[in-house]
């Protein structure tokens, strides 16, 4: 009870700060429209970079473009909503560098949840506009039996997808309570993480594939389900019930992100560095 | 030579001013190793495919992929070098005092920035490239000559990537809000430069044109030069040619601008 | 007691780089078992030199950071383990930082105030218009924040503090870097703030006619300890700190001679300079400059709060 009374107090508290970031945002109209443009240009690069290979070769990794393109949209969509949501989580170094983090402590609302709308950027629509529309193509093109599991499994994909990148995000501000100045490493995790998964795990070595599908699961954002859709055999012979494994893996990610955001508030508080 | 030494004091400046920043120093390196992983691995499965695509086998492709990501923020392939400071300085009109300054403006931030690029080829590119060559096989050359010529095609290459960023740089002059600008130079630079993919690589004719343009002489020059595609001397004059272009075009941009702040008053 | 502070610590580790890789582990006490209470209503300065220990202390007090010994409450309640109830019974200025919004209208951080706290409509109105009218806001409301002036934004921290009807303010240099008008302004405010609705006051600062102005009781803190908690007059006895008294005369004159009251410590052409007790008011003094000396203009020049704390060191070190 008082767990979803805090939920209930964090998604308010968030609401309220992203709605002022919007509107500050809002007082540059011209150049909000110039960052949104921007945005799915620069993000929509990484697809450009595809289509640059196919348009050499007919496979990648013995993936079609159709079949890459679901990989791409999956995570590109995924990884948009998380960005979206809580990507301006790696400014928390800078407040708690420059003192304005305290100041947060202050206010009568989750900490998590403030942080989490800080800079909040509407621009970041952009990211998730060019996923879907890669992921729109996929859809289309791709060689499918469609079944009701398999439509299914496609939401699943992107809203579980983006619980875990959103949980990476967390835990990455809640390592720059120990690191101020390390932001970049959780853009290894996230970012690279997103760009690992829009290429075919058949790419990489086997050594890589096992950590991002044991270690930091990652493979279950899109690889793993996103195979099962394909009728492709999975990375590593996983069993078949692995492809519905996204939202099992996700609640993990949460769980971990949220005490590691605890683990580093507490470190916070009783060192103030 | 009193100037001369201003300037090594200007540039020994940028260095350490990199320098102090040692988490994210570290950082920088984990990350550009992270993705020189995941494109390595791409380059590989591409190359598989097409064994000899632009030219470049299979190790070459590597090599490439790893000088990327150790020069990418040595080259500021994607902005962030000095340019970002003096865009702030337009902005705020804190211009206006460099202006007064007893030195060249442009002399100024190319020292300032090649300060700053050397110390990132140290601290950020040096780790990433020689992780590549531990664990995957590159093309890397064996005489000291050709990493001689290497080293002096990377310095042309800081020299042409400062030409860019100075020129949009100094846009802020007459627009209001850097971000247009910011991320045309992005978008450019990761595009044009080949960090997504070498430019040779690229299907033709569009091939033929991004090699011609300027960001061609800062990852494709230096990589040709060091896996022996290239004679150095071509290399040389193609990037000399763009510096002096790029160059030459700042100091005209340079100057209409300093008439538009002296017209303004500051 | 409103604030009871019980035998508090806090001990941060610090690690010092002392050669290429090596580190070496300190710990540091920043603040050193310290004890105090404040009554509901007080207005209390708390000074001390920068490192001194103070912001910690604020910090504690508002449960941004957790002690590492003794016991804290503050209207009953242990900030580090309730800050998030605390939070909407204290209000809290930290001067160099703004949490208004830069690039909105002033009025926006005060609607986002009356929403992220529940501010019954009618007390965020009225408590609007009251901050509105005494810190003389009202033509600021619909200036984005980025154009206000550093007195202006410091009052419109203020008043962003006080919508949410806190028993308890703290403020953290809230007249540093401000104008000579400005200051005034926020002193004026926080004595009515103080005296009309009894809001318990504690600032921290580094200008003494803050505290002579506006508080009845100072804390010194100095390497983490309480080194002093009373009445002004005794932090100047205790510092035996002086302040001086400019004269300037109509032409050049011996030194002037007013017994005990103050002593010349420098004559300069027609100026000279008295000085007297810090504790004493400068009315008795002006007064009899003035009626046996031909005057052209005086001033007064405070003693500056680290020479006073230095003194009282000095003092205590030779009694």
């Amino acid at each position: 009870m008082a767990e979803a009374t805090r939920l209930g107090e964090g998604l308010r508290a968030y609401r309220l700060i992203a709605g002022m970031w919007i509107r500050s945002t809002m007082t540059y109209r011209t150049s909000f429209a110039l960052t949104v443009v921007g945005n799915l240009l620069i993000t929509g690069m990484d697809f450009a970079a595809i289509l640059l290979m196919f348009s050499q070769v007919d496979s990648l990794g013995g993936w079609t473009l159709p079949e890459v393109a679901l990989l791409y949209g999956l995570s590109a969509t995924a990884f948009g909503f998380a960005d979206l949501l809580l990507g301006s989580m790696d400014v928390l170094g800078g407040r708690i560098r420059d003192g304005s983090f305290d100041t947060l402590l202050v206010r009568p609302a989750p900490v998590l949840a403030q942080v989490g709308a800080d800079q909040f950027a509407l621009r970041r629509l952009g990211r998730i506009t060019q996923g879907v529309l890669v992921l729109g193509y996929a859809l289309v093109a791709v060689d499918v039996e469609w079944t009701a599991a398999k439509v299914l499994l496609v939401p699943v994909m992107v809203v579980c997808g983006a619980v875990i990148f959103g949980s990476l995000f967390v835990a990455g501000a809640a390592f720059q309570f120990v690191a101020q100045d390390a932001a970049e490493v959780q853009n290894a995790f996230t970012y690279g993480g997103g760009t690992l998964l829009q290429y075919p795990p058949t790419v990489f070595g086997t050594d890589l594939v096992r950590g991002v599908t044991y270690v930091l699961p990652l493979a279950f954002v899109n690889w793993v389900p996103a195979a099962y859709v394909l009728g492709r055999p999975y990375p590593l012979d996983l069993p078949e019930w692995a492809a519905f494994a996204p939202p099992l893996v996700a609640g993990g990610f949460c769980v971990l992100a949220g005490l590691a955001w605890r683990a580093g508030l507490r470190a916070y508080r009783s060192t103030g560095s | 030579m009193g100037s001369g030494r201003l300037y090594a004091a200007v540039a020994a400046g940028g260095f350490r001013r990199y320098a102090t920043y040692r988490a994210a120093t570290a950082a920088g390196v984990f990350t550009n190793t992270v993705f020189g992983i995941i494109l390595v691995y791409t380059y590989l499965a591409l190359w598989d495919e097409r064994p000899h695509l632009g030219g470049y086998d299979q190790t070459q492709a590597v090599t490439y992929a790893w000088l990327g990501q150790a020069l990418y923020s040595t080259l500021a392939i994607q902005g962030g070098g000095a340019e970002k400071d003096l865009m702030a300085r337009i902005r705020t009109g804190e211009i206006a005092v460099d202006l007064y300054r007893p030195a060249d403006l442009q002399l100024w931030w190319l020292a300032s920035d090649l300060g700053r690029a050397v110390f990132q080829m140290l601290g950020r590119g040096v780790i990433p490239f020689t992780f590549g060559a531990l664990f995957f096989s590159m093309a890397l050359p064996q005489d000291i000559t050709t990493w001689v010529a290497f080293l002096v095609a990377v310095a042309l290459a800081m020299i042409v990537s400062f030409g860019i960023r100075y020129l949009a740089a100094l846009m802020m002059f007459w627009l209001m809000d850097d971000r247009g600008v910011t991320q045309t130079m992005m978008i450019l630079g990761i595009f044009c430069s080949g960090m997504t993919l070498p430019l040779n690589a690229f299907p033709d004719p569009f091939g033929d044109i991004v090699q011609s343009l300027p960001w061609a002489a800062q990852l494709q020059m230096p990589a040709n030069v060091l896996m022996g595609e290239v004679s150095p001397w071509h290399a040389y004059a193609f990037q000399a040619g763009w510096a002096v272009v790029l160059l030459a075009a700042g100091r005209l941009l340079q100057s209409a601008a300093t008439r538009r702040v002296v017209v303004q008053g500051g | 007691m409103f604030i009871e502070v019980d035998g508090v610590e806090k001990v941060f580790d610090v690690r010092r780089k002392t050669g290429f890789l090596k580190r070496e582990r300190r710990q540091v006490r920043a603040v050193d078992s310290i004890s105090f209470t404040v009554a509901r209503g007080e207005m209390v300065g708390y000074i001390g030199p920068n490192g001194a220990g103070k912001s910690t202390t604020i910090k504690m007090l508002t449960g941004i950071l957790t002690p590492s010994g003794g016991r804290l409450r503050v209207a009953g309640i242990d900030p580090s383990r309730e800050r998030t109830r605390l939070a909407h019974r204290i209000g809290v200025v930290f001067g160099q930082r703004t949490t208004l919004w830069w690039d909105l209208p002033l009025i926006d951080s005060y609607r986002l105030m009356h929403r992220m706290y529940r501010i019954p409509d009618d007390r965020y109105r009225e408590n609007l218009d009251r901050c509105v009218e005494l810190l003389e806001l009202g033509g600021l409301l619909e200036v984005p924040v980025r154009q206000l002036s550093l007195g202006q934004r410091m009052r419109g921290d203020i008043a962003a503090a006080l919508l949410h009807d806190p028993e308890v303010l703290y403020l953290d240099e809230p007249t540093i870097g401000l104008d000579v008008i400005s200051k005034a302004k926020v002193r004026e405010f926080l004595r009515e703030l103080n005296g009309e609705r009894g809001t318990t006051v504690l600032l921290t600062t580094h200008d003494l006619q803050d505290i002579e102005q506006l508080c009845s009781r100072v804390m010194v803190i100095d390497h983490g300890r309480m080194v002093y908690d009373g009445a002004l007059a005794g932090l100047h006895e205790a510092g035996g700190s002086e302040r001086i008294l400019v004269v300037d005369l109509e032409r050049e004159l011996p030194p002037i001679e007013v017994g005990s009251a103050a002593r010349v410590v420098k004559v300069e052409g027609p100026r000279q300079w008295l000085a007297f007790p810090a504790g004493e008011s400068a009315a008795g003094l002006v007064a009899r400059v003035a009626a046996e000396y031909p005057l052209v203009d005086l001033s007064v020049r405070e003693p500056d709060i680290e020479a006073v704390i230095a003194r009282m060191y000095a003092e205590k070190a030779t009694a």
